[in-house]
């Protein structure tokens, strides 16, 4: 009686300590060993680098899953995964596909890769994310490894520029690079008495040209580029920095380490927008304003021959290749590439932006050695050519460059894209750019929607990139 | 019997040793609550606040080097004219959708259901409360289906003859406002209903004897009996409204432009897309002060007591 009533009575007390044990070792255990929460985070989200049941490691390969498939990205890691498991026996590639349109993917990817428990082993990185997460921490440098891999003598030297973080180090192995211009429907053009091929001189002969489309040729969205928030990066480098850089100014002043917060060449590209919206020149903002805007276009708009101009990448007829999104094998005889002209034709008379993805070995990662035998492998020469030929990419290989097979895909304009290249442009190396480009996007947005007129769009983006970058790093030219 | 109560009573008083006794014990058995609170509700808060004053930031070198900022993310806040009109945005929803659109649409169902029918009162009850129980995604599809270019509301449009509209561009504003008083009215009717159901009917009765107008019953006699149910959800609605996301992010996104961005909306953008985590939750502790004012000034204008 007295056993139980006293055993009673600690219960509670017992139930209270058992509970404060198993909180401490809970946390203990998710500290010491990233196993300890994978059950609860979810199968897709479980820790680097684990090895499961049957003993056998495995490596996870983050990348972006987005659009109409099929996704080149996903077929070309499919088939990698198929070539190294079965060069490696013991090693499984688990791939992880990130669900979400190219903002939330670089903030998904990046929530990832803070923590020991989700952060992947390798992941696609945009390069112009590469400094900001380099500084963050969040990769691994590869110095080292590329030195001793005999294949880094064939990659283009300003592609390896781009992969190189402001500390000096290489930060990821690039696999694709692009330039972009102006796609124009040359059956549009013929209808509305427009020269073909076209060789606009300056801003002037692309704002002439869409208006003679929208006066002859009715129905047909005369210009197209992307000018919403929810395009993401799209808005900033296809839209606002294909202007920007064809003008006398730029974004970043390299050689005082500042932003050009304010400038004439910045509001003649804002200015440029709100010309196109005031005149409804550009498609309807319930077209463009959303997150699927650049598949509308490409996947449907283009293929029925509803645009006139569309100021993009040279990656857009991969989805009209055979087996692509939108088979149209007639796609880049329709529409041909024009160079992107200066503001008022001045030197070097075009220009472009280029960019481009990157396999990178995230610092959290467990699994580094198999990790870089997988890059190694995903961006050799044939892999390469053959994800860039269904992309539609620019291979970052010279060999792959050279090769004719890929040189001459059909359907295709490898050959002149890469001509785009001798004038084309990078964005600001530095780790302040994807916050600051999310302030062109919102002013470019407000500027085609209305609300902001070029002048006050200008004033607000310059206040806010002096909150993200400090007021000593931002200056005004006039 | 009393004698024998107090006695006990005093014995209880007397006993001081034991009481020391209970209250140790009652502090060892509260402690486990107190330490979960401690680390899962107040620990947050702090840090929230903490976060508030730092430059936290999910990607660059602010990322590890966080620093403490002092009220620069404040500052610039309000030097940001986006900032103004998230606020401005936030109080347009509020009042139009939660204290003027869902408070007084859901009173006046609530009291044309009183008097009516069973079979009446169960009609119009089940069709208010599915915009009730659905989910507040599925809520934004059905509206972005009905009001999107090619969606319901221009199809029935184009049988008038009429040319389309597009809605959700041209009156952003207003399809949010309308979408979330269609998803929120049922509640503030069920408040009303049960508050009308408590409101006794000889007090109506009599007012109705003595020569009182429907119209004067209504305003001297109902709503001042029903008042502590109004306040109740005027701060349930609000406080629900100010942190009413899902809906207009699906439906509009906050755009276009930045039409329909309100707090939370700016919120999510300045610290999961722009990556300023620290600039976001300074935000979230402005949308907090909203709320706690918010509440305050209805709870003083209404004069009640909670």
């Amino acid at each position: 009686m007295n056993i139980r009533k006293s055993l009673l009575r600690r219960l509670p007390m017992l139930l209270a300590l058992l509970l404060a044990c198993s909180l401490a070792a809970c946390s203990s255990n998710s500290a010491s060993s990233p196993q300890g929460n994978a059950a609860s985070s979810g199968s897709g989200n479980n820790a680097a680098g684990k090895a499961d049941d049957g003993g056998k490691k495995v490596i996870k390969v983050a990348y972006q899953k987005f659009g109409t498939p099929p996704i080149w990205g996903e077929e070309w890691l499919k088939q990698v995964k198929t070539q190294f498991e079965s060069q490696n026996s013991g090693v499984t590639v688990e791939l992880v596909p990130i669900q979400a349109s190219e903002n939330d993917f670089y903030t998904k990817i990046a929530l990832m890769m803070k923590s020991d428990e989700t952060a992947p082993d390798i992941v696609t990185e945009d390069t112009f994310l590469i400094n900001s997460d380099a500084a963050a921490g969040y990769l691994e440098p590869l110095n080292d490894k590329v030195s001793a891999w005999p294949d880094w003598s064939n990659f283009v030297d300003a592609m390896k520029q781009g992969v190189t973080s402001s500390d000096g180090k290489i930060y990821g192995v690039p696999y694709s690079t692009d330039t972009r211009g102006l796609w124009y429907d040359t059956n549009i053009f013929k209808k509305a008495g427009l020269p073909v091929p076209w060789e606009p001189k300056n801003w002037n002969d692309i704002l002439n040209a869409a208006r003679t489309i929208k006066q002859k040729v009715p129905g047909v969205t005369p210009f197209w580029s992307n000018v919403g928030k929810a395009t993401g990066e799209a808005t900033s480098m296809q839209t606002f920095e294909m202007l920007l850089y064809g003008t006398n100014d730029t974004l970043y002043n390299d050689s005082t380490g500042k932003w050009v917060a304010q400038s004439p060449g910045f509001k003649d590209a804002l200015q440029f927008i709100s010309t196109i919206a005031k005149e409804k020149l550009g498609p309807p903002p319930s077209q463009v304003l959303n997150g699927q805007a650049g598949n509308t276009l490409v996947d449907q708009l283009m293929p029925k021959e509803q645009v006139g101009i569309a100021l993009n990448g040279n990656w857009l007829p991969g989805s009209w290749v055979q087996n692509g999104a939108a088979p149209w094998p007639d796609g880049t005889k329709v529409y041909q590439l024009a160079a992107m002209p200066t503001q008022n034709g001045q030197g070097p008379g075009f220009t472009s932006m280029s960019g481009g993805w990157a396999l990178s070995i995230a610092s959290k990662s467990k699994q580094k050695d198999e990790a870089w035998k997988f890059i190694q492998l995903a961006i050799n020469k044939d892999n390469n050519k053959w994800y860039n030929m269904h992309q539609g990419n620019l291979s970052p290989r010279k060999d792959v460059a050279d090769d004719p097979e890929y040189a001459n895909t059909p359907g295709q304009s490898f050959a002149q894209a890469t001509k785009f290249t001798a004038f084309t442009h990078f964005r600001p190396a530095n780790t302040d750019y994807p916050a600051i480009s999310t302030q062109i996007q919102s002013v470019v947005e407000g500027v085609a929607t209305g609300s902001l007129t070029p002048d006050a769009a200008m004033k607000q983006y310059a206040q806010n990139v002096e909150r993200i970058a400090g007021k000593d790093k931002v200056e005004e030219k006039n | 019997m009393k004698a024998n109560v107090d006695a006990s009573v005093s014995l209880y008083r007397g006993s001081h040793f034991s009481r020391q006794r209970d209250s140790y014990r009652a502090a060892i058995f509260l402690f486990p609550t107190f330490a979960l609170l401690l680390v899962f509700f107040f620990v947050p808060i702090v840090l929230t606040f903490y976060f508030a004053f730092t430059n936290m930031s999910l990607t660059g070198s602010a990322s590890i080097h966080t620093e403490f900022v002092g009220f620069d993310n404040f500052s610039s806040m309000f030097a940001d004219p986006n900032f103004r009109t998230a606020v401005w945005n936030t109080i347009i929803v509020l009042i139009f959708s939660a204290v003027i659109g869902q408070q007084v649409l859901g009173l006046i169902i609530a009291l044309m259901m009183n008097e009516r029918n069973r079979k009446f009162r169960s009609l119009i009850g089940t069709l208010v409360i599915a915009g009730w129980v659905t989910p507040e995604i599925v809520v934004a599809f059905i509206w972005f289906a009905f009001l999107s270019d090619q969606g319901t509301a221009n199809i029935m449009l184009g049988w008038l003859g009429a040319k389309p509209v597009s809605w959700l561009y041209q009156f952003p504003m207003t399809s949010v406002v309308v979408a979330n008083i269609w998803h929120g009215t049922a509640f503030s009717m069920l408040v009303f209903q049960s508050a009308l159901g408590d409101v006794p009917k000889e007090v109506t009765e009599a007012a109705m004897i003595d020569g009182a107008s429907g119209w004067q019953r209504l305003w001297r006699v109902t709503l001042p009996m029903i008042k502590g149910s109004i306040v109740t959800n005027m701060v349930l609605i609000t406080l629900q409204t100010l942190g009413l996301f899902t809906l207009i992010f699906s439906l509009t996104g906050g755009g276009p432009g930045n039409k329909t961005e309100t707090l939370p909306l700016y919120m999510y953008h300045q610290a999961f897309a722009n990556y300023q985590l620290g600039y976001g939750t300074a935000i979230s502790l402005i949308l907090l002060v909203i709320g706690i004012i918010a509440s305050i000034s209805y709870i003083r204008f209404l004069k009640v007591q909670i």
